[in-house]
């Protein structure tokens, strides 16, 4: 048994209960305790992503039952590529949370909210087990109520509401899936819900496949596909920077749970859900690209903008999924990576822009002049050019990947090439976006040109959201300049996706540990 | 009987749920989402099949062979009383926004403002 593979939930877990009993009086203990905890979390994530690529998927048996009977964790390369950049994304988090006043009385219990919802998604990467993926759902959900209320501003309280209605109708969704999908096999394991459903009788195939379907679509949600997305906009753009660089991490989740279940409910042949994801899901993953592209377009501030390409990102990430095969799959991962980052470091910008101008906050379209920091324009135009998919920036190779694997082995010449059309098209589109939001950020003035611009005031108002920003765009340069392991990686990642014996194997083969003998040390 | 019973439960819960979530007013969807959860606990109960176990009590006796013919089946038990707890929590955070909303908005309406 591996314990490494249980530390990414038990370290938050503990930091996150220990800081919500800190009193008022803590201090600075309560941020210095919680960076610790997520460089700890990012030390224990590459470790996990060096053992499971290299060697065999880690499991872990929580409370030592045998896998179909407790609950069991495994990490294989996908749910450690996606732990590491949990941590990054944590640790910019932490950074940018430096501009925001400081609140002494309660950054114990805001670092304690912090954990727990890197806690919920840690667990929701490992676990292997439906019940508890829709516990810990629900506790990073739980979690991104209280953080995204933390900003300032009246308008929050209705979008929250919104955002609350929309997760909770998910979750019964979700359970509605649980119960059918326990009716029809008997188990909720993941690794045993694989064997089972290929030995299903055809009697039973309806009720799995609805099962499934409706498994689907509660992961739909959460990961903003079409018909189910449009809380994800007005949501993101709500939370102060240090909450919404994380959130970008969570129609991840969404993302990583539909390739979990479909990795280990859909790809086998001649079990249950053969087959069913294809038709359903590239249509809706298609238009949900569309859609989010026309919203980068009529974005008013930049904080939207960011929201629909987190949602266009997630569309691409869809289309990926819905087509398969390991190298679009593989594709898809990288282009997962890159994008969370892109996303993450716009935020961040947006962040800095907030501060630097108020008044004028993040629109558009400002009036007067406002001066600007130049590292802020260039924040912008890195992560601009990045997103966009322009050479120098890992965008690039994650654009040009996904066509060729798209191309090469995708679903045929006509599908494949409608489907490269629209990617591209989109990603011009994207471009246009952006430079129309750079230009008029950075370059346009309207009215009162002639008058001097303002002093620059001492002192970096920002100096959190610049420091995030540095860290993000720093991971991304390490991703552009040697992208060549994280393909590899990928690669590999998918190949592990498509072959679900190797983690069916790896759960449900892990042995309890033997009890020690009784009476005691051995004489 | 228990089996039409049990479904046309399930069915009217449901349906009244969807019906007051759709509804403007914060207080209606709460208890539309109360409705539901209570829905999907007892659909969840309905997916451990019951009836094969007879009401028997999940306790293993020396006496009976230990198959779901003669026990009811103890885990949807368990995922009902997590269910529980979890909406129970959720439904707590979404009256305590509702009324902040309607205190800072003057309005329950979900968009938080008269239409």
């Amino acid at each position: 048994m591996n314990t490494l593979v249980i530390l990414p939930v038990l370290i938050p877990l503990l930091t996150g209960a220990g800081l919500l009993l800190a009193g008022p009086r803590a201090g600075r203990l309560p941020r210095t305790a919680s960076t610790v905890a997520v460089l700890l979390q990012l030390a224990v994530a590459v470790a996990l992503a060096y053992s499971a690529g290299t060697g065999p998927v880690l499991a872990y048996l929580a409370g030592n039952w045998q896998a179909p009977f407790g609950i069991a964790l495994a990490a294989d390369r996908l749910a450690a590529l996606l732990l590491i950049l949990t941590a990054i994304l944590a640790l910019a988090s932490l950074l940018a949370e430096g501009d925001e006043p400081p609140d002494d009385a309660g950054a114990g219990r805001r670092q304690g909210i912090f954990q727990l919802q890197l806690f919920g998604l840690n667990g929701a990467f490992l676990t292997t087990d439906v019940f508890n993926l829709f516990v810990f759902f629900e506790v990073l959900l739980c979690a991104s109520y209280a953080l995204l209320i933390r900003g300032r501003g009246d308008a929050r309280f209705p979008v929250a509401i919104q955002y609350v209605v929309v997760n909770l109708l998910a979750s019964a969704l979700f359970l509605v899936a649980v119960a059918v999908l326990y009716g029809v096999t008997g188990t909720l394991n993941l690794a045993d819900l694989a064997l089972r459903m290929a030995a299903l009788p055809a009697t039973e195939l309806p009720l799995a496949r609805s099962g499934i379907y409706l498994l689907l679509s509660a992961f739909a949600v959460k990961a903003a596909l079409l018909p189910v997305g449009f809380w994800l906009p007005a949501t993101y753009r709500l939370p102060p920077v240090a909450v919404s660089v994380l959130f970008v991490l969570m129609t991840k989740v969404g993302i990583y749970a539909m390739l979990r279940v479909a990795s280990v409910l859909t790809v086998l042949p001649g079990t249950a859900g053969d087959g069913l994801l294809l038709p359903a899901l590239l249509p809706l993953a298609l238009a949900t690209l569309a859609l989010a592209t026309f919203g980068t377009l009529a974005a008013r501030d930049l904080r939207t903008l960011a929201s629909h390409l987190v949602v266009a990102s997630a569309g691409t990430l869809l289309v990926a999924v819905a087509v398969g095969g390991e190298a679009v799959v593989a594709a898809g991962l990288f282009y997962l990576a890159h994008s969370t980052l892109g996303a993450a470091l716009l935020f961040a910008v947006a962040g800095r822009l907030t501060a630097e101008r108020p008044g004028q906050a993040d629109r558009l379209l400002a009036t007067g002049r406002t001066p600007v920091r130049a590292s802020t324009a260039g924040y912008f135009l890195l992560a601009a050019t990045g997103i966009a998919g322009l050479p120098p920036l890992a965008g690039f190779v994650a654009k040009a990947g996904l066509v060729d694997a798209l191309l090469s082995e995708g679903p045929g010449p006509s599908t494949s090439g409608a489907i490269v059309a629209l990617l591209l098209v989109s990603s011009l589109l994207t471009l246009l976006a952006l430079a129309r939001a750079g230009s008029n950020l950075f370059w346009k003035s309207a009215g009162e040109v002639a008058a001097p611009a303002p002093p620059m005031p001492r002192g970096d108002p920002a100096r959190g959201a610049s420091l995030a920003a540095a860290l993000l765009l720093a991971a991304w340069v390490v991703l552009s300049a040697a992208p060549g392991p994280l393909v590899h990686y990928a690669r590999a990642a998918a190949g592990q996706l498509l072959l679900p014996a190797a983690y069916v194997d790896a759960v449900l083969g892990e042995l309890p540990v033997a009890a020690p003998a009784a009476g005691g040390a051995p004489p | 009987m228990t089996a039409l019973l049990l479904a046309s439960g399930i069915g009217i819960l449901t349906a009244t749920g969807v019906w007051l979530v759709l509804r403007p007013r914060t207080f209606d969807v709460i208890v539309g989402l109360t409705l539901l959860s209570y829905a999907v606990n007892l659909l969840i109960f309905a997916a451990g099949r019951p009836g094969t176990g007879a009401g028997a009590a999940p306790i293993l006796r020396p006496d009976l062979a230990p198959s779901l013919a003669n026990y009811a089946d103890p885990l949807p038990q368990a995922l009902v009383l997590t269910a529980i707890v979890i909406s129970f929590a959720m439904t707590a955070i979404l009256t305590a926004l509702a009324v902040r909303s309607f205190g800072t908005g003057g309005s329950d309406h979900v968009e938080g403002r008269e239409p």
